[in-house]
């Protein structure tokens, strides 16, 4: 019995059946920190990525160095350096709030070279052509290059977003039940691995393939030659 | 305990954390070849087998795969008569080639179909076998634009194998979860720990490129 739901393992299939709705519990948690972590991995690669574009090296440099440490170094330490080390410095966080900045922390990296690829893929012409028209530099940024940034920005997040629902597994070693650690705890109690841990599987293979499926139609559906702003 | 005792055991764990990646990454590299050509196979059969294979270990979690192939597989194994457990060792191997050798089939079959179709029309033009095709005029061309996203996912692979640690296998992440139980010292260990990953992985980075020069020279001329 788990989250008050019991379990039939008279068969497989029953088994299997009686057991879903248990791991759909663990699945509301696995998307609840995707979604998190997608969040926070927004906001921090946006600041990384503006800190990139400085102009000046002493401020361009150390993001760079960081972006890449984020990159280079693998989750599961990153994860359980927050989890021991930031209570040290007094920061207490719940497991689920620190699992989220650990993703968030980690695809920072990867989305602020996201925006800093979907800007510079905005042709020459465009900022020729606002410079002819004697736009701001402001204006040429806000006006010209974002809109015509995000239609190729977008479907790339889509792929990380579904990158980050991969490794949220990861969270379940600070103690944070999502659908693979209800699925362990399953097996751990009824000696039946093979079931759980198929079924995960299975649920992962639905979502990613819809999620394909998803960034694919939107993809299409972006007008590429820019977004209106207002 | 000084830091830099803990350097010994983290050492030792860095050695099997070096010997995983290299070992699933050739792994990896065959597979990715494989499912990567075998998806453009004019055979039905090869090209389902590879879209599976691909989608499957693309499409979920590795953790997911890891754990299914550590504690499921062998109840699999068992229904079928067969014995299928293996030590942790050849688990993590596997299940990370997998995985990473998935994501390469996809590099593989996207830079095999980038070479351009005149190429394919000359080889047809002056009679050569598909074999021939594949091998003297596809791949020798397709190998070059492989290199950089293959570093990405080496770099990717590496920082994977530290998922290994939770099947009980002795490597670098398993090493400092062990000394913080035993020290209690988590800033310094983990430091010490991201360092150590970040300096593996610059490294394989270096060495990845010069592969990349390697096969650079196989790049037509003229291009």
């Amino acid at each position: 019995m788990l989250f008050g739901i019991e379990w039939d393992t008279s068969d497989n299939l029953t088994f299997a059946i009686s057991i879903l709705p248990i791991l759909l519990r663990g699945l509301v948690v696995t998307i609840q920190a995707t979604i998190l972590g997608f969040f926070v991995a927004m906001v921090l690669g946006l600041i990384l990525a503006a800190l990139k574009a400085v102009p000046s090296r002493v401020v361009s440099w150390p993001a760079r160095i960081i972006s890449e440490f984020l990159r280079d170094t693998p989750l599961l330490i990153q994860l359980f350096f927050l989890y021991y080390v930031l209570p040290e410095f007094g920061l207490v966080l719940p497991a689920f709030m620190t699992g989220a900045l650990a993703l968030g922390l980690q695809y920072s990296a990867y989305l602020s070279e996201v925006y800093r690829a979907g800007i510079e893929a905005v042709p020459r012409g465009q900022h020729e052509a606002a410079r002819a028209l004697d736009l701001t530099g402001r204006d040429t940024f806000a006006r010209i290059v974002v809109p015509q940034a995000i239609p190729r920005i977008i479907p790339a997040m889509g792929n990380y977003l579904v990158s980050i629902m991969k490794d949220v597994p990861v969270l379940s070693v600070v103690t944070v039940l999502e659908m693979l650690s209800v699925a362990r705890i399953i097996g751990d109690r009824t000696f039946n691995y093979l079931v759980p841990l198929t079924m995960v599987g299975a649920i992962y293979l639905i979502l990613t393939l819809l999620a394909a499926y998803g960034v694919r139609r939107l993809d299409r559906a972006l007008p590429k030659t820019g977004i209106p702003m207002k | 305990m000084h830091w830099t005792e803990y350097l010994v055991p983290l050492g030792q764990g860095a050695w099997v954390t070096v010997q995983l990646t290299f070992w699933s990454t050739i792994l990896g590299g065959i597979l990715a070849f494989a499912a990567g050509i075998g998806k453009l196979s004019a055979f039905f059969v090869f090209r389902w087998l590879s879209v599976a294979y691909i989608e499957v270990f693309r499409g979920t979690s590795l953790l997911v795969q890891l754990f299914w192939l550590y504690f499921a597989m062998p109840i699999l194994g068992e229904t079928v008569g067969l014995d299928l457990r293996f030590s942790p060792v050849l688990v993590g191997i596997l299940a990370l080639g997998l995985n990473i050798g998935a994501y390469g089939a996809e590099v593989v079959r996207g830079a095999i179909q980038a070479v351009a179709r005149t190429q394919y029309e000359a080889a047809r033009a002056l009679n050569f076998t598909p074999r021939q095709v594949l091998f003297r005029i596809a791949l020798p061309q397709a190998i070059p634009e492989m290199m950089p996203p293959f570093d990405n996912l080496a770099i990717q692979n590496l920082k994977d194998t530290a998922l290994v640690s939770l099947i009980t296998l002795g490597d670098l992440a398993f090493r400092a979860e062990q000394l913080r139980n035993f020290t209690q010292d988590s800033t310094v260990i983990y430091t010490l720990v991201l360092f150590m990953y970040f300096g593996m992985a610059l490294v394989l980075t270096a060495f990845m490129r010069g592969l990349a020069r390697m096969t650079g020279r196989w790049r037509p001329s003229g291009r």
